[in-house]
């Protein structure tokens, strides 16, 4: 792809650095600077599974339009770490302006052909007092670079350090100040790319990550109780919920393993709460034995499920969409599930809330299906809908004569609690009678089947239908799900073809019944997922006989970047 | 009330076999129960899987039958949920020992307001007589076809060694004592663990009600709960094991407390849509 073609109004800028560099505290500063004066901004950060060393790369788009997919072409870039540029050469074009340190700078990018801007941030940093500075010492530089208002930069400095007291928060403006300095005078040099448009709709916009948009929807969706264990990418929600436990009234516990964690989420919600549990791949492998209980017991129960590379441990802190069939199969016995997988970061915070709407209305477990790069990645986003009115409670107040397993036309049985009415409430997971007692009656465990399975048709009823974008009268079409939605709906903007479209799916089960029909008017088909497999590709050939005649797979635990997906559609068109 | 409160409708199909102790521990809880003044539709009884995982099955009560071993979790929930229901975690020493052992650590640690009812026969019965975390060494089953060669689980040296907030064992051959221990643990504030020795009739040759009656003894009055160094010397004795309410923790906070909750149940839990609000106003910043 040409860059020429692409660059106008989105500048990528790209730090890479180890380990323990405070890289993170670079990326919340930056995105919210350029944010603040008026840029969309995207940023991704790829980190390795360690405390210290390695190598992390932060990846920003600095925009004048919404954007929320990676680039490999950088336009600035920061080596903070000798060795930072190896794994990142295939993104240095000839016009990549390369900053930083001498020492970082690889000596093939030093004779002369390459627009090199040597800064010596380390001794930089060290006058300011010390290596800690680095970061701040950044941003200020940035901000210089793009003259952005210095007082912007002094607003935040004083806002992120306020609390560590007056003297930190002067030491830090002092570096970020030197840097500003520094960065203006780059800019004289005329070194620099054009920057993008600034707009007042950006610096309204909201600044997200995925997991600030799910945590936020799963409140206004009625979450009352978290339990869950730490695993990698999915524990940002459990810190997301332990942060605002006490504003919001939750309980929000670290269970001892993930058996525990959701065998405490069925015990809360049947005891009257709205319970969330996020874990990863391994992790839900644990919380199979109780997804089955759920089925059993017609518990509602929202499962966040952050996926990462597999098999076993594989890349703790990388990203992929393999766990879909795990998602879909996982749990003995044959009962309904509902399975989300968000697009877009309002998407994550709309499904989120009517993930928790879905499972208490059809007492069935509901996933939200992300990945590593959907959750960590950090993007401005337009406004949200806060429920205009009380979320509906499912909840019935039982009489004398309660049955919790009623048969009813369409399965759901009203859901009473203990404690709340005259009747008692009893859940088994061993087959029962309506009343919930143990029962091998084999017409009644025939009825209960029945019933549960007759969810699945009002859960069909509730489908929420795939996006179909791109040219209306399309002769071929991508077809894709979760996180992938932003990378290739950039893409066919960059392809500009008018034969071309996108099917989006967010709820990848059931599938809705339109799916089908839009899929068979294109006359290729062509298959886009972060796995090696294709699950969705499997799911809808399975579930409608439709298959594709093209794959676009990625599994190296990265996510797709933008040229990378242009350039295999164009191999495949 | 009286223990007839708590009888179901029959009749019943019950899965013991005649004998068995699991009726004895029925008979003491309803007891305990009715003594407390326990409403049924204030009571949850969470099990887990096994023969005596069966009892809320034949008890007036809401209750929760739910997986091998999980028990613990799910009753710690179900009261974090609603502090105002009395939550009671019942099954074998199979489902809390073995399958939920690591349950049984972390809800000592976790102290919920809750009773873990444990009924210690030293055998799988369910599942025809395999050698349980309890089964003394030597016993003889199908699969520990030279008898098993590990020492037993202690659940009470264990619970002592966690400093649990109300450690106990009884014997289901004395009803009265059983309904007297169980009264104590029910109405304690924090994590109740009352082990309960019972003789498997069909399964368990070796410890058999005589056996529990000639192996056992009650601490006497003089016996003070609260010495954790004696409640250790007490509850490692493998000679005779003592009966009665065997050690009293210091006092740590409940699971609830922890959680800085108020008496209000989750399920009157509201969507704040004003701090929704606020938080993503934060968020623009």
């Amino acid at each position: 792809m040409s860059r020429a073609s692409h660059t106008a109004g989105d500048i990528s800028l790209v730090f890479s650095g180890e380990a323990g560099q405070g890289l993170q505290t670079l990326e919340q500063l930056v995105t919210r600077l350029f944010k603040r004066a008026g840029y969309h901004v995207f940023s991704y950060s790829e980190v390795m599974s360690r405390i210290r060393g390695g190598n992390n790369t932060t990846r920003l788009r600095i925009s004048s339009r919404r954007v929320a997919c990676c680039l490999r072409r950088i336009d600035i870039l920061v080596p903070l770490h000798a060795g930072a540029m190896a794994r990142l050469r295939e993104g240095i074009t000839p016009e990549t302006v390369i900053l930083g340190d001498p020492a970082f700078i690889d000596a093939a990018y030093r004779d002369g052909s390459q627009p090199v801007v040597e800064v010596p941030l380390a001794e930089m940093a060290r006058e300011a007092g010390g290596d800690i500075y680095l970061n701040v010492l950044l941003a200020g530089l940035l901000s210089g670079l793009f003259c952005l208002d210095e007082a912007l930069l002094e607003d935040l400095i004083g806002e992120f350090f306020g609390k560590a007291g007056e003297d930190r928060v002067g030491r830090n403006l002092e570096a970020a100040r030197r840097g500003y300095g520094r960065g203006s005078h780059v800019l004289k040099a005329g070194q620099v790319l054009p920057f993008p448009e600034r707009s007042e709709e950006a610096r309204r916009e909201l600044l997200l990550t995925g997991v600030d948009a799910v945590g936020i929807g799963g409140l206004a969706g009625g979450c009352s109780f978290v339990s869950s264990y730490p695993m990698s990418p999915s524990t940002g929600l459990l810190l997301f919920y332990a942060r605002h436990a006490q504003e919001f009234g939750l309980v929000v516990e670290q269970a001892e393993d993930e058996i525990s964690a959701i065998n405490m989420a069925l015990g809360a919600w049947y005891a009257g709460g709205k319970a969330l549990v996020t874990t990863s791949g391994g992790g839900f492998s644990l919380m199979v034995e109780g997804l089955s209980l759920a089925g059993s017991i017609e518990s509602p129960v929202v499962i966040h499920l952050g996926q990462r590379p597999g098999p076993a441990t594989g890349l703790p802190t990388r990203t992929e969409q393999a766990d879909l069939e795990h998602a879909l199969y996982s749990g003995h016995g044959e009962f309904p599930r509902l399975i989300l997988a968000p697009g877009t970061l309002k998407e994550g915070y709309d499904l989120a809330r009517h993930a928790f709407f879905m499972a208490d209305r059809f007492q069935i477990p509901v996933f939200i299906l992300t990945d590593q790069y959907f959750l960590e990645g950090l993007c401005t986003v337009g406004s949200l809908d806060i429920p205009s009115r009380e979320q509906e409670s499912f909840i019935v107040e039982t009489d004398a004569g309660y049955r919790r397993y009623r048969l009813t036309e369409d399965g759901v049985s009203p859901r009473g609690i203990p404690g709340f009415g005259s009747g008692l409430v009893c859940v088994d997971s061993d087959e029962h009678d309506e009343t919930g007692h143990i029962t091998e009656d084999s017409r009644v465990r025939a009825d209960m089947v029945d019933k549960r399975l007759r969810k699945i048709e009002s859960v069909k009823q509730a489908c929420i239908p795939p996006t179909l974008t791109g040219s209306e009268d399309f002769r071929h079409l991508v077809v894709g799900w979760g996180s992938t939605f932003a990378v290739v709906r950039e893409a066919l903007d960059v392809l500009k073809r008018t034969d071309l479209a996108f099917l989006h799916f967010s709820q990848v089960y059931p599938l809705h019944p339109a799916a089908a029909g839009i899929m068979k008017r294109a006359e290729r088909r062509i298959i886009l997922e972060n796995n090696a497999t294709a699950q969705l590709g499997k799911l809808i050939r399975q579930q409608t006989g439709i298959g594709f005649e093209g794959r676009i797979l990625k599994y190296d635990g990265f996510p797709f970047l933008l040229e990378e997906v242009v350039e295999r559609l164009e191999v495949l068109l | 009330m009286d223990a007839s409160d708590f009888d179901l409708p029959g009749p019943l199909d019950i899965a013991w076999c005649p004998g068995c102790g699991n009726y004895h521990i029925l008979a003491a809880l309803k007891s305990a129960l009715a003594r407390l003044g326990i409403q049924p539709g204030a009571l949850v009884v969470v099990s887990g899987i096994g023969q005596a995982a069966k009892a809320p099955q034949y008890l007036k009560t809401n209750f929760f039958n739910g997986l091998h071993g999980r028990s613990l979790p799910v009753a710690s929930a179900v009261k974090a949920a609603n502090p105002g229901l009395t939550v009671i975690a019942e099954s074998g020493d199979g489902c809390m020992y073995g399958e939920g052992g690591n349950h049984l650590l972390h809800a000592i640690r976790r102290n919920p307001d809750i009773t873990a009812i444990v009924h210690n026969n030293m055998v799988y019965a369910l599942t025809k007589g395999q050698a349980s975390p309890t089964s003394l060494r030597g016993f003889v089953t199908p699969v520990q076809v030279s008898g098993t060669c590990q020492d037993p689980f202690n659940p009470l040296a264990i619970a002592v060694a966690l400093d649990a907030s109300f450690v106990a064992r009884a014997f289901a051959g004395d009803e009265e004592e059983t309904a007297g221990i169980l009264k104590r643990a029910i109405s304690h504030k924090g994590f109740a663990l009352v082990d309960i020795f019972q003789n498997c009739v069909t399964f368990n040759r070796v410890n058999t009600f005589q056996w529990f009656k000639s192996h056992t003894y009650y601490v006497d009055g003089s016996y003070d709960p609260s010495d954790r160094d004696a409640a250790f010397s007490t509850v490692v004795r493998t000679d005779r094991f003592a009966l009665g309410v065997l050690y009293l923790g210091s006092g740590k906070p409940t699971f609830s407390e922890c959680q800085g909750m108020r008496d209000t149940p989750l399920h009157r839990h509201r969507v704040n849509r004003e701090k929704i609000a606020a938080l993503l106003e934060a968020k623009r910043a």
